[in-house]
């Protein structure tokens, strides 16, 4: 309905009046219309992290600059964007400054083929999962270079650290992302969902069938964004800052601008993969309003998954950094390749599959 | 071939783990330590050597500089070595008071431990908890000696002033007000007595709180368990003390062993660990925090029934009340040459040492029998600890020196003295 709206008030007319042109034009408005709230979404977020934290740590977070501190986050940008941009003498100085970069642009690029509603969304192309794989190793790279570039001892264990982390952890991830595949049948996003849209509301959702990959999913999501109890890369209390510890002003706004937006995809990808998207946890029951499937549903489901972040971030102590690889390498993929077994065979019998449930 | 070399790094003195101004030159292969050289000296204030240039009494407020963490334990060993040169004793209540607040510095001193240790390994929240019930007794400081930290509170021959008989209030401000403020000033309506009472029947659940986040918690054993063992009879020949010997299994408290001030009249169990790793000594610390409630209600309950004298009425060594001196002459020639002068104390030397929560401190005291110390050395735990450091983080992982800094529970005022 409301891509239908914006093709023939926006699309159409844009496209016969200039042609090529207007195309490239109607694609940076999409761009954009999905780059900048995600920007906001990151301001909120972090407000609303530190918000969280300060009430489980029986404090009371920002409160300060705005209503209930809500500006908090927008001075501290500005903040960080006046500020002197420092380079060490001796860094590498063409990746110290791209670095930042690359680890920037796939966290935004990734968001092309998350649907957020039936037929809302960027590219609706048939490899999304693959583009997803792609695009979320890729961050990895600004994280390496940024550590290496900065010639800094500190910065370069965060960066062994996170290489070694994010790598490891992909495995497990793109293993649990398979038995989605095997059990949707398309690496398609929308068709995952619309997979998932059974008579059973969120019983038909992959998160049952898949339940150790759901959870495997999840942790390893936190383990590819360095957050706690996983944030080795930057263990404040051991590397300081691990591989961003050089940076400053603007590159370091970029990193944690990265890091959140990455957060936040991982969050809406656990929805959309394993909880049913846009679809309502009582599809199918007929309860009026309730029952109606729709982006509401995956922004609420999206932001419990958010939230889980930043309570783990309360509660946890830090992994060391070979346990991490244990945990990883010896009990995650191991599980991981079991239940894509498990998955094929629900598959195989028709127990679970695209329409089955 | 390409040479392989090790990965030096300093670990401090600017780092966020270093707890102060340790500075820890750290030889790495991969992230496994290869050797760990501490360096020393960078709080060095000469204490001792100030202490020997100035009357007995005015070197007290150095020693709350020492472990600053555990203020009052410090002035607890020199007050009592001039006490014993002098041959005067406390008044039983003085001996009380400062029974219960040797026990309050240990909780601060644990408090702050748990929760530095607890954010070294990454666990937020338990510091944030640590620092609430912190200020609670840092408010008894301030109530008995106006200071929240350096109290200068003990006197030789007893303490400076008694207990006071109500404590300050919060006062209305724009987060606490109406039942929120009344509940805050809750223990606040009576004497701080009867404030400490309130605390020691709040404060064993809010250990529970602690353990509920820690003592069960996969990602904390798994940082503490087997990290840093220390064999008891290293531990010995290492000269460790306190936490860090009962650590590794060997019960040895002056509290008990050599009792002073009133903690042969109290009941209170020493904790000892098995292994002597971190989580171990994490454990007995745990159990030292209920064991100090328990014996801060013990004091309260005695304080409250038995009123009196706390200084001794010594002329020569403690000063006489301010009233006193307003209309007597000779209260008032006392004063005078106590603040000026001080008191002689007769030639000899002693030890005396206290179990602070770190271990034992000691303080070795030689008078010429001049107005100040011909010598003051200073015994303090971390120092022998930190010796131990290399030979306990070799083979250990970058991480683990944190976990290990923390169980040391340094605090430069007094290792660099």
């Amino acid at each position: 309905m409301l891509s239908h709206f914006f093709h023939s008030w926006i699309h159409d007319p844009l496209v016969s009046m200039f042609g090529v042109g207007g195309l490239v034009v109607w694609l940076v408005l999409c761009i954009l219309a999905i780059a900048v709230p995600v920007i906001l979404s990151v301001a909120l977020y972090v407000w609303w992290e530190r918000k969280v934290l300060g009430w489980m740590h029986v404090r009371m977070g920002p409160n300060s600059v705005g209503p209930a501190g809500l500006a908090q986050t927008f001075a501290d940008v500005f903040k960080l964007l006046l500020k002197e941009y420092f380079m060490p003498q001796s860094a590498s100085k063409f990746l110290f400054v791209v670095a930042p970069l690359i680890a920037l642009v796939p966290a935004f690029a990734a968001w092309a083929v998350v649907p957020f509603d039936d037929k809302v969304v960027l590219a609706d192309v048939n490899a999304g999962l693959l583009y997803l794989l792609a695009m979320t190793s890729l961050g990895v790279y600004g994280i390496i270079l940024a550590g290496w570039s900065s010639n800094s001892k500190y910065a370069m264990l965060g960066a062994m650290r996170s290489a070694a982390q994010v790598v490891s952890y992909e495995i497990a991830m793109g293993m649990a992302l398979v038995g989605v595949l095997i059990c949707a049948g398309s690496l398609n996003l929308s068709d995952i969902v619309r997979a998932q849209g059974g008579h059973y509301g969120l019983f038909s959702w992959f998160w049952l069938p898949l339940l150790p990959l759901f959870v495997i999913y999840f942790i390893s999501g936190v383990a590819e964004t360095n957050r706690a109890p996983f944030d080795v890369a930057e263990g404040e209390s051991e590397i300081v800052a691990g591989f961003h510890v050089e940076y400053s002003g603007a590159p370091f706004a970029v990193f944690f601008l990265t890091e959140y937006a990455n957060m936040i995809l991982i969050s809406f990808l656990a929805s959309v993969l394993f909880l049913g998207g846009w679809l309502s946890p009582f599809h199918g029951a007929g309860w009026g309003f309730l029952s109606a499937d729709g982006w509401w549903w995956l922004f609420a489901k999206a932001f419990g998954f958010a939230f889980f972040y930043l309570w783990f971030r309360a509660a946890f102590p830090r992994y060391r950094y070979d346990q991490i690889m244990r945990l990883g390498w010896k009990v995650f993929v191991p599980i991981t390749i079991v239940w894509v077994l498990v998955a094929g065979c629900l598959v195989y019998f028709n127990i679970v599959g695209p329409g089955k449930v | 071939m390409q040479e392989i070399k090790n990965y030096t790094i300093n670990f401090g003195p600017q780092h966020p783990a270093a707890h102060g101004v340790l500075r820890l030159v750290l030889e790495l292969d991969g992230e496994v330590i290869q050797r760990a050289d501490p360096h020393v000296g960078l709080l060095h204030r000469g204490t001792e050597k100030l202490a020997e240039s100035k009357p007995f009494n005015q070197s007290i407020g150095y020693m709350d500089r020492l472990d600053y963490v555990s203020m009052m334990c410090n002035e607890h060993a020199y007050v009592r070595a001039i006490e014993t040169l002098l041959g005067i004793d406390a008044p039983v209540r003085a001996q009380y008071i400062r029974t219960m607040f040797d026990e309050i510095t240990r909780i601060l001193n644990h408090l702050m431990w748990i929760g530095s240790n607890a954010l070294d390994l990454g666990a937020m929240a338990v510091f944030l908890y640590a620092f609430r019930e912190r200020e609670e007794l840092m408010d008894c400081y301030e109530a008995v000696s106006g200071a929240r930290m350096h109290a200068t509170y003990y006197r030789p021959g007893g303490v400076y002033r008694d207990l006071p008989d109500r404590m300050p209030k919060y006062k209305e401000s724009r987060w606490h007000k109406g039942r929120d403020l009344a509940q805050r000033n809750e223990w606040r309506e009576g004497s701080m007595l009867d404030y400490l009472d309130a605390f020691t029947r709040d404060f064993p659940g809010k250990v529970d709180e602690y353990e509920t986040l820690l003592t069960d918690n996969r990602i904390w054993k798994q940082r503490t368990v087997g990290i840093g063992v220390v064999p008891p009879e290293q531990a010995l020949a290492w000269g460790m003390t306190g936490p860090m010997l009962r650590g590794s299994g060997i019960e040895w408290d002056l509290r008990k062993k050599q009792p002073y001030a009133m903690y042969h009249k109290m009941d209170f169990d020493i904790p000892v660990g098995v292994q002597g790793d971190c989580y171990d000594r994490y454990l007995v610390r745990v159990e030292e925090m209920r064991q100090s409630n328990r014996i801060i209600a013990q004091c309260v309950e005695w304080l409250k029934k038995n009123p009196g004298e706390v200084i001794a009425r010594n002329f020569k060594v403690a000063p006489p009340k301010r009233e006193e001196m307003k209309d007597d002459m000779e209260a008032l020639i006392h004063h005078f040459k106590l603040f000026s002068e001080g008191y002689s104390v007769p030639a000899g030397e002693t030890y005396a040492a206290v179990e602070a929560p770190k271990g034992e401190f000691g303080c070795y005291l030689i008078s010429d029998g001049a107005n100040k110390p011909f010598r003051c050395k200073l015994r303090a735990p971390g120092f022998a600890h930190l010796s131990s450091m290399d030979a306990i983080v070799r083979g250990h992982m970058l991480p683990d020196v944190v976990a290990m800094i923390g169980t040391y529970d340094v605090v430069f005022g007094e290792i660099d003295r």
